[in-house]
């Protein structure tokens, strides 16, 4: 690939919690392609969302990035702020979990759908409008003008949602970044909301870095999967060959350990062994308490992301043979 | 939201009727004989006399009759005579009412303003700032009314003579010269109190994942804390400045005395002294019902500015 819309390198951070900094994130190395889709998969307190907020800046104050990140070319820490809230209007566009919290309750629907098109664009109040409500039949929503005055309370958590993508759309990013857009609804309104993101992303050509704790709706939704652990990307691969070729024991653990194809949601627990907080690693593999194939080696030298399989995985014994659990 | 309104109109009508009767009611606790304000002096009463008055000022009537003499008057605006005062009541009222009323908007002015700044300025500076606006409204909340009340007048008015220690003026210089000392001793504990609020709630707004959604789509900050951060905070700031307004009107009683103002708290102090029964019964109703009234009016308008309390659910 000639150059990403986005890559990180490197990129570690560190917040601040009770006056001393505690690192959230190690070694996170990532690429999304213009249009690729790529899944971050991980188990909770991997390091997803404030991978994905730190391609944002979205980061609590006293933050330390480090590393870099290269947006279309630009470099994302560098970038004083005007820059950046010129990068975060045009270029990339969140959805977040849980739409109940993330839209502002005592706005209208409408308020929220339109402020950045007005604010940051410049664009008529009556254009935005009209804009608006066309990504709202676009994303499904019936009765778009009468939604438009209603207020977040009076729609159900899939309309919300569905505002919430369509304010995403509205923007027209490069790149969108989901943050488990699904989790917080129920499961038939699940599929239909991936549906949506699916259509509106290939209509547009767009990117996405897709968040989840679910691996195989990752794969069935993306072109690559990055797996994360503790804190670090620990293995990067095409969604095709995940079955057959991953090569990190984490993946292949994850993938033993879901319950049955076409149950979603299922716990990712049944790895034996308690997941790390990045700030936890010690010196070796992070994963070396939890991992069938640990060598003494793994206990002292930390591994990194190099070529294996079909892409690369951080792991000293990397495989695609199942192992033992 | 007319539902919401006829039953918050319906609540502040009973408790009215219910105050009504208690004020009203209480004299019958009340010591001595009114009839003998009239004839005053130290000389033992003349029964006759006496029990003319009776007659004339109906003393006699039973509670209800009396009750419902006083209530037909007062929703006439007529809130009777005054006997300590030989005059009506209404007029004794007229000729302060204006005072209070200036002092009480005053003090408001005060409270809305400072209280409000010094707590946004405290949530969005934080920091050292943050620290010391919260430790200097903590302590304006410890002090008591009277206290800085006397401070004040020590300071201002007679050591640097920037105000009048006491009495009153008029027109606006006059309000300025004479109330300013006043209207910031009644504020003062006030000014605290909504700062803290104030502070509180526009640091949770910032904090709050749909201030995140704002910020992540690049919206310029004075707007994100215009448009998301005071106006969803407004709620508990507009409640608890009402409070404090509403709160004010019993407190105005005791600056009204220090400051040698003749407003209508200090006439409750000197007709209560007085036994004036009819008096402290006109403002004590007056008092209860601007807290009454103003605590809806705050009730009313937190409900407007949060939709979700008046509409309803997903649909
Ligand atoms: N504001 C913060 N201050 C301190 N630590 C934080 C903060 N936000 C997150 N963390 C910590 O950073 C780690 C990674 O958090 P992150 O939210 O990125 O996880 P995640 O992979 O998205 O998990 P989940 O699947 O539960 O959403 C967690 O251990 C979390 O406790
Ligand atoms: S480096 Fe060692 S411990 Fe870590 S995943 Fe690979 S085999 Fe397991
Ligand atoms: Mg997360």
């Amino acid at each position: 690939m000639s150059s990403p819309l986005l890559s990180l390198e490197g990129l570690g951070l560190e917040l601040r919690v009770d006056g001393s900094y505690r690192s959230v994130i190690h070694q996170v190395d990532l690429t999304v392609g213009r249009g690729e889709a790529v899944g971050l998969v991980g188990e909770s307190g991997s390091g997803k969302s404030l991978t994905a907020r730190s391609v944002l800046r979205l980061l609590p104050p006293g933050a330390r990035l480090r590393g870099d990140i290269r947006f279309d070319g630009m470099p994302v820490p560098q970038s004083g702020s005007s820059a950046l809230r010129t990068f975060r209007s045009t270029e990339i566009a969140m959805i977040f979990q849980d739409p109940r919290a993330h839209i502002n309750p005592v706005r209208s629907i409408g308020d929220f759908l339109t402020e950045g098109l007005v604010t940051t664009r410049g664009l008529p109040r009556r254009q935005a409008e009209a804009k608006v409500v066309a990504l709202l039949q676009e994303v499904g929503v019936a009765d778009a003008a009468r939604r438009m005055r209603q207020h977040p309370h009076e729609l159900s958590g899939g309309l919300l949602q569905r505002v919430m993508i369509a304010a995403a759309l509205a923007a027209e990013p490069k790149l969108l970044l989901a943050d488990e857009p699904t989790t917080a609804l129920d499961v038939t309104t699940q599929a239909e909301v991936m549906a949506i993101i699916d259509e509106a992303r290939a209509e547009r050509g767009l990117a996405m870095l897709f968040i989840t704790h679910d691996l195989e709706l990752a794969a069935a939704v993306c072109d690559r999967i990055a797996v994360m652990y503790a804190g670090s990307v620990v293995e990067d691969l095409p969604a095709g060959a995940l079955h057959d070729r991953s090569a990190h024991p984490y993946t292949r653990a994850l993938l033993a350990s879901r319950p049955s194809i076409g149950e979603r949601g299922g716990s990712l627990r049944a790895i034996p062994g308690r997941p790390l907080s990045a700030f936890e690693v010690g010196a070796g593999c992070a994963f070396a308490p939890r991992c069938s194939r640990a060598q003494e080696t793994c206990r002292t030298q930390r591994p990194s992301l190099s070529p294996a399989g079909k892409g690369s995985a951080a792991c000293l014994f990397p495989g695609s043979e199942a192992p033992s659990v | 939201m007319s539902r919401f309104l006829l039953t918050r109109v319906a609540g502040l009508v009973i408790i009215l009727a219910v105050a009504s009767v208690a004020i009203y009611g209480s004299m019958l606790l009340a010591p001595g004989d009114p009839a003998t304000l009239l004839v005053g002096g130290g000389k033992p009463p003349n029964p006759e006399l006496i029990a003319s008055i009776h007659r004339e000022y109906h003393l006699d009537d039973p509670f209800a009759v009396r009750y419902w003499r006083w209530l037909t008057g007062v929703l006439q605006g007529d809130f009777g005579p005054s006997l300590a005062y030989r005059d009506s009541v209404n007029h004794l009222l007229a000729e302060r009412i204006s005072n209070t009323l200036t002092l009480v908007g005053y003090a408001s002015a005060i409270i809305l303003l400072v209280g409000i700044t010094l707590g946004t300025a405290g949530a969005l500076r934080g920091g050292r700032f943050e620290t010391s606006a919260t430790a200097i409204s903590a302590g304006a909340m410890a002090v008591p009314t009277f206290v800085i009340g006397a401070l004040l007048a020590y300071v201002f008015g007679v050591r640097l003579s920037w105000f009048a220690p006491s009495g009153s003026g008029s027109g606006i210089s006059g309000a300025f010269r004479y109330l300013t000392l006043p209207a910031v001793a009644l504020a003062f504990s006030w000014i605290g109190y909504v700062a803290q609020i104030t502070r509180t709630s526009v640091r949770a707004e910032l904090r709050s994942e749909h201030v995140e959604t704002a910020d992540s789509r690049g919206i310029p900050r004075p707007g994100v804390i215009r448009r998301h951060v005071l106006r969803n905070a407004s709620g508990p700031i507009f409640a608890v400045s009402g409070i404090a307004i509403a709160g004010l009107t019993a407190t105005t009683a005791v600056v009204e005395k220090a400051f040698g103002i003749s407003g209508i708290g200090a006439l409750l102090v000197d007709a209560a002294a007085k036994q004036d029964l009819a008096t402290v019964q006109a403002i004590s109703l007056i008092m209860v019902a601007s807290f009454v009234v103003l605590n809806t009016l705050v009730d009313l308008v937190t409900a407007l500015l949060d939709p979700r309390v008046l509409k309803g659910r997903p649909s």
